[in-house]
């Protein structure tokens, strides 16, 4: 007898019933009763619970996980874990045999593969979604979730990560066997706050703070951003969202608005938990573009050949799309080669750095 | 279930602002004080705004790691934390002597949030200012024909970041351990350009009251105190600079005891810190006490 079993029994025993997922066993007076969506026993022995228990392993440990590993100290950490592998959606039976192959979900750029063995023990295999085919061996192993903020911290080329969910965490990694708590742990050290977030949004209160109310509240340096509102339109925030809140940027989903009347007319994406207010990037980088949209436009007159005002917008595009290290040396075809911005500097800036010759501001 | 949450500025730029903060929280974690250790960042995330909802005990202790009292631990952070009746008359402080306040946050509406006064101005921070010095200087005895400065910086933005600066080291310097002890500040009288004018000793420790090591300790203040004239070409620990041998011992934050005036802030507001303390303080030393081999 397995100590799940032990441990069902003795519950039964102390409450008068334990229910998970379909299971229900129950002590009445003509014995015990064990009720599954498949089968029915009554007036059971404590004997023959056991021994019918014995055929239902896998409601047996399942109750075991819920109840006793997972328990309900933290809603939000035992609805994610039911979310992963599918609980509320498929039964005990199907799950099970799911789980044996490993049930897959994505969260932002991570994998989490959850499967049980056979001895019903729910195990976690955390990754980066472009290491999903990897072998596990071909990784760099962690076991302690808090090294996650150590591969949060840098992207691929080493360059530091200001923003925990930007769409560039790097992969070579894996946290092959977490347990449930330390999964949740792991997740969130890689995207911090995602699960309690995602978990309210659930429940259908999750706390939305818009453009305006997140800007409204801002003091000190940040102030400012508040006359960039000036109740003529929200095209700057359209702007702002699509240049920082794009899921080629942010694995996020925006949920905040202008306000709670005005939606912002660019998407909000398509990632798996929310973002529920203005983050503190987007927050910095308004400040520069309330600065800078300040500013009068200026007729300023250069001649370029249509090859080079193409190449001043493939170059614009490179930067922005984060592509200029794809662009290979040699590879003069590409407007933001290296090369030909080069040759196109050398031609067209003078000695002060002024595109064809021409001051910013006036002398 | 009591939980510690420290909370500080980090940053969008410099990926050693939170380090400090990430390494006293693991120093706290491994002696077990709290079930739970959690960190929350202006700068970086989770955000002040969404760190309590990562929390899972009731009873919740926020300790902000910034030096002062100020706009931070007054405005910034109280409003971040959505703290309800926050005000700061019920620090009722001098500048220097906040403490803590019981509140409740209106996200978490079924957590107890003890509001705890800044690291900086606890008096527990001046022995980590002296341990700076035992560790820059590899000798846990130091005092003797050293004199010390805690480096500041001023009031240009915060008066309050002054007051801090001073009671230090005038409690360092009631010590009678080192021979001189001098509060220099970055941007007014007396300056930490002019280090070697306020000093009669040989060697001089510098100790920048900052909570992490960025633009201010790592390039400005060796610049100004003449240990280079490029912060990227580096330093050597002591430079003689004017005669003097500056032993200059970069921001206190990242020294290891900064977890001690933590679990401070957290027990003076009611934490069961068991003997975290004590733990810690011999934890975080790295050099080797008198009579120890």
């Amino acid at each position: 007898m397995s100590h799940h079993t032990d441990a069902l029994v003795a519950a039964v025993e102390s409450d008068g019933e334990v229910a998970q997922d379909g299971l229900t066993v129950s002590q009445h007076d003509d014995g015990y009763r064990l009720e599954t969506p498949e089968t029915r026993h009554d007036g059971l022995s404590e004997d023959e619970l056991t021994e019918a228990l014995a055929d239902h392993d896998d409601y047996v440990t399942n109750w075991y996980f819920w109840t006793t590993v997972v328990g309900e100290s933290s809603p939000q950490r035992r609805a994610y874990l039911r979310w992963v592998e599918g609980a509320d959606d498929l039964s005990v039976s199907e799950r099970y045999e799911a789980l044996r192959d490993g049930v897959h979900r994505e969260w932002g750029q991570l994998l989490v593969t959850v499967s049980v063995d056979d001895h019903g023990e729910r195990s976690y295999d955390l990754r980066h979604v472009d290491d999903a085919g990897t072998d596990a061996e071909e990784l760099d192993p962690y076991h302690e979730p808090l090294a996650a903020r150590q591969l949060a911290t840098y992207d691929e080329k080493g360059r530091y990560r200001p923003l925990k969910t930007g769409a560039n965490l790097a992969g070579g990694w894996v946290f092959p066997e977490l347990d449930a708590r330390d999964l949740v742990e792991a997740v969130g050290t890689f995207y911090p706050a995602s699960v309690p977030n995602w978990y309210r949004e659930q429940n259908g209160s999750l706390d939305v703070e818009h453009w305006e109310d997140t800007i409204g509240r801002q003091t000190g340096m940040y102030s400012v951003i508040d006359t960039w509102n000036r109740g003529d339109g929200h095209e700057h925030v359209d702007w702002v969202a699509e240049a920082c809140c794009d899921d080629s940027q942010c694995v996020k989903r925006r949920e905040w608005q202008y306000n709670d009347e005005t939606d912002l007319d660019v998407d909000g994406g398509d990632g798996a938990f929310p973002c529920r207010e203005p983050c503190s990037l987007v927050i910095a980088a308004s400040r520069k573009w309330t600065r800078l949209e300040g500013e009068e436009t200026k007729t300023y007159e250069f001649e370029l050949t249509p090859s080079e005002k193409q190449q001043v917008e493939d170059i614009i595009e490179a930067v922005a799309d984060d592509r200029i290290d794809d662009i290979r040396e040699a590879d003069v075809y590409e407007g933001a080669n290296r090369y030909r911005t080069r040759f196109l500097r050398a031609k067209l800036f003078d000695d002060d750095g002024n595109l064809c010759g021409v001051p910013t501001d006036d002398e | 279930m009591q939980a510690l949450v420290i909370v500080a500025h980090g940053s969008h730029l410099n990926p050693d602002s939170s380090t400090p903060t990430y390494d006293h929280a693991d120093t706290i974690r491994e002696v077990g004080a709290f079930d739970e250790v959690r960190t929350g960042f202006w700068k970086e995330e989770p955000s002040i705004r969404e760190v309590l909802r990562t929390v899972e005990a009731d009873e919740v202790y926020v300790v902000p790691l910034f030096i002062s009292e100020g706009y931070f631990t007054e405005q910034v952070i109280p409003r971040e934390l959505h703290l309800d009746g926050w005000d700061v008359a019920d620090w009722d402080s001098d500048g220097l002597s906040a403490s803590h306040v019981t509140l409740t946050a209106t996200d978490v509406p079924d957590k107890t949030v003890h509001y705890c006064g800044p690291v900086g101005t606890h008096e527990a921070m001046t022995d980590v200012i002296v341990r700076r010095a035992e560790t820059v200087t590899g000798d846990p005895n130091v005092g003797s024909g050293f004199g010390l400065a805690v480096v500041g910086h001023g009031t240009e933005r915060n008066e309050n970041s002054a007051k801090a600066i001073e009671y230090h080291a005038d409690r360092i310097r009631d010590m009678d351990r080192f021979d001189e002890v001098q509060a220099l500040y970055m941007d007014e009288e007396p300056e930490v350009d002019d280090v070697t004018d306020y000093f009669e000793s040989d060697d001089v420790v510098v100790v920048p009251l900052f909570v992490a090591d960025g633009f201010h300790t790592q390039e400005d203040i060796p610049e100004d105190m003449g240990l280079t004239d490029d912060y990227r070409d580096g330093y050597e620990i002591p430079t003689v600079v004017d005669g003097h041998r500056i032993w200059y011992a970069g921001a206190v934050g990242t020294e290891g005891l900064m977890a001690d005036v933590v679990l401070e802030r957290a027990a003076d507001a009611g934490a069961d810190v068991g003997d975290a303390l004590e733990v810690v303080r011999e934890r975080t030393r790295t050099t080797e006490l008198a009579g120890e081999q």
